[in-house]
């Protein structure tokens, strides 16, 4: 499918350059819809992939890239389960979603995740999916999920720790502050930084670029250089479960949910 | 090095240009949040402004129990 419009996510491919557009109110919280539509969406991309060079990944809302995880959907879900039920719930679609992060990964076509304002939690794996970052100056990326007695559960930390100094990943994940786009970009995790409202234009400039070299030289340079780190990907979702059943998540997760800001962002 | 009232000034100067309010209705004591009618997701906008203006860079837990544009300016000046 070449071009497709969902709820939440749309995509379009033209001269060799896929869009993955999310657009979902109030900020690309990816949930079961999300989810749904990310499936779809790596299913069209077995065909997408043989007729073009490159993807990129980027947002429609005005309020940023992608705020992580639907927390309000999670807890609402997780309210009429019973544990047992709840735990296997979250890993099914930890499962699923990894599966969806781990096809874009891999993909042939060189991804760039084109980034403005926040990329927290699941936003922030989501581009850390990609070859490469190209971030606007409103742009910020945040682990937020030790706030909510969680780890980062989409395959952030082994993808994190695959582009920076562990030293990095501490500081993200272990204070869960955020970080502007200079020091992204200082700390090796963002490829360019532009002018506010310009990523997607710098973004498609360099899927043009890209596209000028031999494919077959291009897939295998970047899997040369890109090894997926499987079994940590598989560790984190065990971690991720683990945790989830304790009292400190039921009791974070409400207070997210109870918060009067419609985007309760600051620590 | 800039003064904490320079700081406050501009922090000042910074929020009524960004969040387009008239820069004397603002004062050091107001409480950002209610007075430029900002979410934390527009706080988060304003960090970041701050940090590019002022060249540093200002963890978001720094905002924690601060509410007023003094108390941040202060928070800023300790980075100087």
């Amino acid at each position: 499918m070449r071009e497709f419009q969902g709820k939440a996510v749309g995509w379009r491919t033209e001269d060799g350059l896929v869009e993955l557009v999310l657009d979902r109110a109030p900020c690309n919280e990816v949930g079961s819809v999300t989810l749904g539509e990310f499936e779809q969406f790596v299913s069209a991309l077995k065909e997408l992939e043989g007729e073009a060079h490159a993807l990129i990944i980027r947002s429609a809302r005005a309020e940023g890239f992608c705020a992580g995880a639907d927390l309000r959907e999670l807890y609402r879900e997780s309210q009429r389960l019973d544990p047992k039920q709840r735990l296997s719930g979250v890993r099914d679609f930890l499962e699923r979603i990894h599966g969806v992060m781990n096809a874009l990964d891999q993909s042939p076509l060189t991804t760039i995740a084109a980034v403005q304002g926040i990329a927290f939690g699941g936003g922030f794996e989501l581009a850390l999916t990609c070859d490469l970052i190209i971030a606007d100056k409103t742009a910020r990326f945040c682990f937020p999920e030790l706030r909510l007695g969680l780890i980062p559960g989409f395959g952030g930390i082994p993808r994190l720790q695959r582009d920076v100094g562990n030293a990095v990943v501490r500081d993200l994940l272990l204070t869960g502050r955020s970080m502007n786009a200079a020091k992204a970009q200082s700390v090796g995790l963002v490829s360019q930084v532009t002018a506010e409202g310009e990523a997607v234009r710098v973004a498609r400039r360099t899927a043009a670029q890209v596209g000028k070299f031999d494919r077959a030289t291009r897939i295998a340079a970047k899997h040369f250089a890109k090894p997926i780190p499987h079994e940590a990907l598989r560790r984190e979702i065990d971690v991720f479960c683990k945790l989830f059943v304790r009292p400190a998540v039921e009791a974070g997760l409400g207070k997210f949910v109870a918060s009067t800001d419609p985007l309760p962002y600051l620590p | 090095m800039a003064t904490l009232q320079k700081t406050t000034d501009e922090v000042l100067e910074l929020a009524a240009q960004h969040f387009k309010v008239p820069r004397e209705d603002l004062s050091p004591d107001d409480d950002f949040f209610k007075k430029l009618g900002i979410n934390s997701l527009q706080a988060l906008d304003l960090l970041t402004r701050l940090e590019q203006h002022f060249r540093i860079e200002l963890p978001d837990y720094e905002f924690e129990g601060v509410s007023d544009f003094r108390t941040l300016a202060e928070r800023i000046q300790s980075r100087l």
